[in-house]
Order: structure tokens, then C-alpha cells, then sequence
């Protein structure tokens, strides 16, 4: 379980904060004006960013002295997700050991992960050989293939054609449904937060506010979701 | 990136650098007695400063005219006149000077021209000389500097410019002016620089209190007069005036502030009538003038290899290795500085950068006199050189590493983090990879600039120590001149060898 407790994260003028918590496998939105802080929210849940104060804990602990990359947590960036010189293999091996001294067992597990988003047999590509909608599954399969309990989405599906992201957005769905992996996806776009999410955060004003269940706070959106949205 | 790999590291590569440039000032100053500036080094600090003021003018008011003349005329070759532009830089300057002297020497063909025209001879010898060889070494440092200052120019400023039916005057005006304005002082400094610890071009074509620079002053000290104190002076002198320099210069770099254009090739407006033909006269002189020299050196070459001595072999030998050795050391070095400051090291900045402030042959003095009580002179030559060399070519691969370190820091930096990608796995998959490019080019600068050195050596070189330009420069000395001309073949074919094996591995590791 996800829980921010009196989060207050700075940077420069900037000031953002956050007090709730989420329950284990949540599908959840952040949706918000652009400049609001989505991003810096999942950055600093990523642990690129250290809170000013307050705590950010996954199960009860508190994940500030944990570096990036040991956090029980995958991320998606909105671009740079693939290192370009190595393979899609070697991408994919890099979730399963930084060092790439993988064991034969797992290199089949890089295999079988790429088949689960469609990209079977394309292991020994380099991304620029595949178009941008197999490069977000192959990111998306390494997540997969690290299984942290709790995925990142940075709108990494954002420059991808509507149909595209859809697709995309089924597949994350379908993907970490089954080991009940929590979600957090930032988007501009209310219709993904409709399909995707259970749960919505409104991130305005400096404020992440509390999570509330997707349809309900469209049906009924407070003042600044309703200037968001322009109604 | 590589988070505890790397501090303690590039802490002691930093001190190192430190101990060499500043320590070894120090330590040869503690060996000396006496620190009278008398009216001889007068004379040679003014001469320092002349020589680098006038090759800078020079060099640099010339590159104007020949930058712009490249920058907007298309003709066959032109793609390879620039790239033969870089030739200088890594050629070995007693190379150069040898090549120098067979097109403008007493024998040359421009003296037997002013012969035949009933001109008084020129002599390559002294100022003139001196200032001749600056020019042929930094001329084309300038102009792809400057080069690259009219390329900076957006497309969209030119066409704007030409839809407002500006004449070519208001066109430099409104561009190009304030391009040069912004430029020019910083290439004037980096050629002010170069020149200012002018040691090769100075032994070989300078001489005397009249026509010596500081650091051949110091060679004398050291050589001749062994008087460490004198050196030591000298050397704190030198070391003070390119600091002046370099501060300076870090207030002169203003930013030209075209905005930015849609990076779209469009030419730059070539005037037709007298200006075309005058563009098409300074691209075919400074073409002769540079080529001349280039050319020299293997047409006396070629015969000379018939007469190569005996220990030609063994002295590449020797300089191949200290090359291959001292590129290795500084490209790491370079490598490892560039990533402890993106760390957050800031002050290994202003370290790697020390050298160039440094005497070369102080630097080797004071190593030579921490060593010598316990190793024997004859085996210091090359480890010290070695080590010199390395130094010296630090800066110039720091400053190429460091914005492609940046760059990668920028776009690689958070994915490698949240993978936990760290220290050796970092440096194998990521940070090899995608620098493999600026190291490799990197490499080969310094493996040239190594290769053809003509500094330290000369002090402590033995029978069995010594190195390639070393011999040149000894057997130019004897005036067997054919047999120089032979080993000069052989030096500069090896040094541009280096530099295109190290390049070409970068670039065929370098990932797409």
C-alpha cells in the first residue's frame, strides 16, 4: 500500500503536497493542468526527489533512504525509456540484472515477456528499428519482467495516436492485473483516466488531493476540475 | 551514475593533477637558490608576449576572411580542405617547422621567387619565423572555430535579411558583426594560450634572449645553466600569465543570442562580381600556404627514407608506446574527471584545466627530482614523459567529454538510476557505449599530441630514451636534413595512423 503522509515536496517556487493513501493493486489516475505536479509527484515517489517533508512509505516503511533504483516500484518515462545502442534483449535483460549477467532461464524469461506484449522474436532488434508503439511495450515489458508491486506511468504513451494509446492502456491493464500490481498513471486526458482507472487524483492548486473513484469526481468535478476541463 | 566508485577516485586523479602542475612548480623552486629576474628574462617575457599577441592577431584576422569565404562558397574539395584544416593541430610541430623550412628556408622556393623578383631574402629565423610557424599551426584552429561561429548563424536570420534586400555590408553588419564580436575574443585567447607556452617552434626556429619564450628560457635553465631556481621562477612567471589569460578569457565568452532557428541548410548568401573573386583568392593562398609545408615534408621526405639511421626503429618504437600509454591514461583521466563533476565535484573543473597553465618541462623537472634518488635518470625519461604527456592533453579531452558526459547525464541519467544501473555495469553498458565517439576522437588527439612532443624529452633523454621527434629535431640540428626530412615522413605517417585508429574505433564502437 501506497501512503503519502503530510508529503510536501519544493522545488524552487514550486510546492506541492499530498496526504492519502492507496490501496494495494489500485488502478489510478493523476490528472491535472499541466505545470500542477503530476510528474514531480511520481518523480519524487521514484525517488528522484526528496521530499521537503513528510514521508512517502510503501508497506508501512518509509522509502526515503531507499535509492531509485532498489525502490519496490517500476517507472515510465515520457520518452528515454530504451537505452538506443542496446538490444531490445539487452533492454529487457537490464530489468532482471543491472550487471546483464543473466542465467539461461532468464533470458527466456526475456523471450516469453516479449511474447506476452506482442513482440515476439524481436529481442535482437535495437529500438530505433521498431516503430514508437513496440518501443512503449518493450518498455512496458521490462516493467513487467522486474515485477515491482507498484508501476509508474509518466504519460509514456503520450505521443502515440489515440488508438495506439488505447491498445497500450488495455495492455498495462491486462498485464498487471494478475499480480495485482498498483498503478499510477499521469495523463491530461480524461477519457484515459475513464477507461483506465478506478481511482483519480486531482492534482491542482499545489495540492494532490485525495483519490476519489473515477466517475463519481467526473460526474460531479470540484471548481478546479471544472476549469481543467473547461465546463 | 556510478555513485561510490566515484568519488574517492577522481579526489586523488584531481590532487594528482594538482601535484603535477602546482607541486612540481614547487618542488623545483625548493631546489633552487636565487630568484633574481634580471634584464635577460625581461627581454624573454617580452618576447613571450609579443609573439602570442602577434600570432593571435594574426592568425585570428586572417581566419576571418577565410572562415567566411568558406562559410558561404560551395566548389569541389571543399569538405576536404576543412577537414584537412585539423591537420595542423595534431601535426608534430618539429614536423611542421622542418616543413616550414623547406618552402620559406634561405634554399626554399619563395626565397628563390624574391631572388628572381630582386626582393631582399626573407629569413625564417626569429620573429618572423617564429610568428610564421604560429600562424601555419593556428590558422586553421581559428578558422574551424570561426567556422563554426557562421554555421551558429540561423538559416532563417540570412533569408530574412535577403527579403529585406540588405546589401552584404548592412547583411555583416546585422549577422556577422556581432557573431565575430562574440566569438573572435575567445579564439583570440585560445591561439594567445597556445603560443604563450610555445616550446618546439621557439627551440627550432627562435634562439637567443632576442627570439626565446619563456619556456624555451626555461629549457635553457634547466639544460644548460642547470640552475632549478632560475627554472622554477621562470616557470611561476609563465604560470601566472596564462592563469591571467584563462580568467580573462572566462569574462570574454558572451553569448551572441541569434534565437533559435529551425536548424533548416540553407546557404549562406554568396555575393557574385569582386567579392567572389576575392573569396576564391583567400581560399587558393591559405589552400598554398597550408598545403605547401604538408607538401614538403613528403616530397624531402620521401627520399630521406633511404637514408633513415639505424635507430629510427627503436625511437618510434619508444614513441608509439609512450603515445598508445599516455592517450590510455588521459582518456581516463579526462573520462573520470568529467564524471565526478557531473556528480557534483565542481572544483576538478578548474583542475583538469591546470595544464594548460603549466610548464610541461617543469612539470617533468619536478617529477625528475622526486624520483631521482630513487631511480636512475635514464629510466625516468619515458615514464616521466609519459606522464607529461598525459597531463598536458587532459584539458583538451576534458573539455570534449565533459558536454557528452553531460548530454548523457541528461537523457540516460534517471533510467539508469531507477534500473539501478551503477559503477562497472554503468560504465560497460551505458557510459562506454555511448561515448565511445568523443572518447576515441579524444584518445587520438592526445595519442598525436604525444607522439609528436617535442617537450620534456629533450632534458633527460639518453642514449637509449629517445623518442621519435627527439631524433628529428637532433638530426635537423646536424643538418643532415634529408635524413630529418626521411624521420619526419615517418613521424607525422605514424601520429595521423594513431589518431585514425583510435578515431575509427570510436566511431565503429560507438552505438547507433
Amino acid at each position: 500500500m501506497l501512503r503519502l503522509e503530510n508529503l510536501k515536496i519544493a522545488q524552487g517556487d514550486f510546492q506541492l503536497q499530498g496526504n492519502w493513501a492507496l490501496p494495494a493493486g489500485a488502478k489510478v489516475a493523476l490528472i491535472g493542468p499541466s505545470g500542477a505536479g503530476k510528474s514531480t509527484l511520481l518523480i519524487a515517489i521514484a525517488g528522484f526527489v526528496g521530499p521537503k517533508s513528510g514521508k512517502i512509505c510503501w508497506q508501512g516503511d518509509d522509502l526515503a533512504s531507499i535509492p531509485p533504483g532498489e525502490r519496490p516500484l517500476s517507472i515510465l518515462f515520457q520518452d528515454q525509456n530504451l537505452f538506443p545502442h542496446l538490444t531490445i534483449a539487452q533492454n529487457l535483460g537490464l530489468g532482471l540484472c543491472p550487471k546483464l549477467n543473466l542465467s539461461p532461464s532468464q533470458w527466456q524469461a526475456v523471450d516469453a515477456t516479449l511474447g506476452r506484449v506482442g513482440l515476439a522474436g524481436m529481442g535482437a532488434r535495437k529500438p530505433a528499428q521498431l516503430s514508437g508503439g513496440q518501443q512503449g511495450r518493450a518498455a512496458l515489458a521490462r516493467a513487467l519482467l522486474r515485477a515491482r508491486p507498484l508501476l509508474l506511468l509518466d504519460e509514456p504513451f503520450a505521443a502515440l495516436g489515440p488508438a495506439l494509446k488505447t491498445d497500450m492502456l488495455d495492455l498495462v491493464l491486462e498485464t498487471t492485473a494478475e499480480a495485482g500490481i498498483t498503478v499510477l498513471l499521469v495523463t491530461h486526458d480524461p477519457a484515459d483516466a475513464r477507461r483506465f482507472a478506478e481511482l483519480t487524483i486531482l492534482v491542482a492548486d499545489g495540492i494532490a488531493h485525495v483519490p476519489q473513484p473515477t466517475d463519481a469526481l467526473f460526474a460531479n468535478p470540484p471548481p478546479a476540475l471544472q476549469s481543467y476541463l473547461g465546463k | 551514475m556510478a555513485k561510490r566508485l566515484g568519488t574517492i577516485g577522481p579526489a586523488l586523479l584531481g590532487m594528482a593533477v594538482a601535484a603535477l602542475t602546482l607541486g612540481s612548480a614547487a618542488m623545483t623552486a625548493a631546489h633552487g637558490a636565487g630568484w633574481a629576474f634580471g634584464p635577460a628574462d625581461l627581454a624573454v617575457l617580452r618576447f613571450t608576449l609579443l609573439q602570442a599577441m602577434l600570432s593571435a592577431l594574426i592568425s585570428t584576422g586572417l581566419a576571418i576572411p577565410l572562415a567566411r569565404a568558406l562559410a558561404r562558397r560551395r566548389f569541389v574539395g571543399r569538405i576536404a580542405l576543412i577537414r584537412l584544416m585539423a591537420a595542423p593541430f595534431l601535426l608534430p610541430v618539429v614536423v611542421a617547422t622542418l616543413g616550414l623550412l623547406a618552402v620559406f628556408g634561405r634554399a626554399g622556393p619563395v626565397n628563390h621567387l624574391l631572388a628572381a623578383l630582386g626582393l631582399p631574402a626573407l629569413s625564417i629565423f626569429g620573429l618572423q619565423g617564429v610568428l610564421l610557424a604560429h600562424v601555419f599551426l593556428n590558422l586553421p584552429l581559428a578558422t574551424r572555430m570561426l567556422l563554426q561561429g557562421w554555421q551558429a548563424i540561423p538559416a532563417e536570420r540570412f533569408q530574412l535579411a535577403q527579403s529585406l534586400n540588405m546589401p552584404p555590408s548592412a547583411q555583416f553588419r546585422h549577422l556577422e558583426l556581432p557573431m565575430l564580436r562574440s566569438h573572435l575574443p575567445g579564439i583570440a585567447v585560445t591561439v594567445f594560450l597556445l603560443c604563450l607556452t610555445s616550446f618546439a617552434v621557439a627551440l627550432t626556429l627562435g634562439g637567443g634572449p632576442q627570439a626565446s619564450t619563456l619556456e624555451l628560457a626555461i629549457y635553457q635553465a634547466l639544460r644548460f645553466e642547470f640552475d632549478l631556481g632560475h627554472a622554477a621562477m621562470l616557470a611561476l612567471v609563465q604560470f601566472s600569465l596564462c592563469l591571467t589569460v584563462t580568467l580573462g578569457a572566462l569574462f570574454l565568452g558572451a553569448h551572441p543570442g541569434f534565437g533559435p532557428g529551425l536548424g533548416r541548410e540553407a546557404a549562406i548568401p554568396a555575393p557574385p562580381g569582386m567579392r567572389r573573386a576575392f573569396d576564391g583568392l583567400v581560399i587558393a593562398s591559405a589552400a598554398v600556404f597550408l598545403l605547401a609545408p604538408l607538401g614538403a615534408i613528403l616530397w624531402r621526405g620521401l627520399p630521406g627514407l633511404t637514408e633513415l639511421p639505424a635507430q629510427v626503429g627503436a625511437a618510434l618504437g619508444r614513441s608509439v608506446l609512450i603515445a598508445i600509454a599516455s592517450a590510455g591514461l588521459a582518456t581516463s583521466a579526462a573520462l573520470a574527471m568529467a564524471l565526478a563533476v557531473i556528480r557534483g565535484m565542481r572544483w576538478l573543473e578548474l583542475v583538469a584545466m591546470l595544464p594548460l597553465a603549466a610548464s610541461g618541462l617543469v612539470m617533468g623537472t619536478g617529477l625528475f627530482l622526486t624520483f631521482h634518488p630513487i631511480l636512475r635518470p635514464e629510466n625516468l625519461a619515458l615514464p616521466v614523459t609519459l606522464l607529461v604527456n598525459a597531463a598536458m592533453a587532459l584539458p583538451f579531452l576534458f573539455r570534449l567529454i565533459l558536454p557528452a558526459a553531460r548530454a548523457l547525464q541528461a537523457d540516460y541519467g534517471r533510467l539508469a538510476q531507477s534500473l539501478g544501473l551503477e559503477n562497472w555495469a554503468a560504465l560497460r553498458w551505458l557510459i562506454l557505449p555511448r561515448l565511445a565517439r568523443p572518447l576515441g576522437f579524444g584518445a587520438g588527439l592526445a595519442a598525436a599530441l604525444s607522439m609528436g612532443d617535442l617537450g620534456v624529452i629533450a632534458l633527460f633523454a639518453g642514449e637509449r630514451s629517445v623518442t621519435l621527434p627527439l631524433l628529428v629535431q637532433r638530426l635537423m640540428g646536424a643538418y643532415q636534413m634529408t635524413a630529418a626530412a626521411g624521420a619526419a615522413l615517418v613521424l607525422v605517417t605514424a601520429s595521423f595512423a594513431l589518431f585514425w585508429l583510435f578515431d575509427r574505433w570510436g566511431a565503429h564502437n560507438a552505438a547507433a
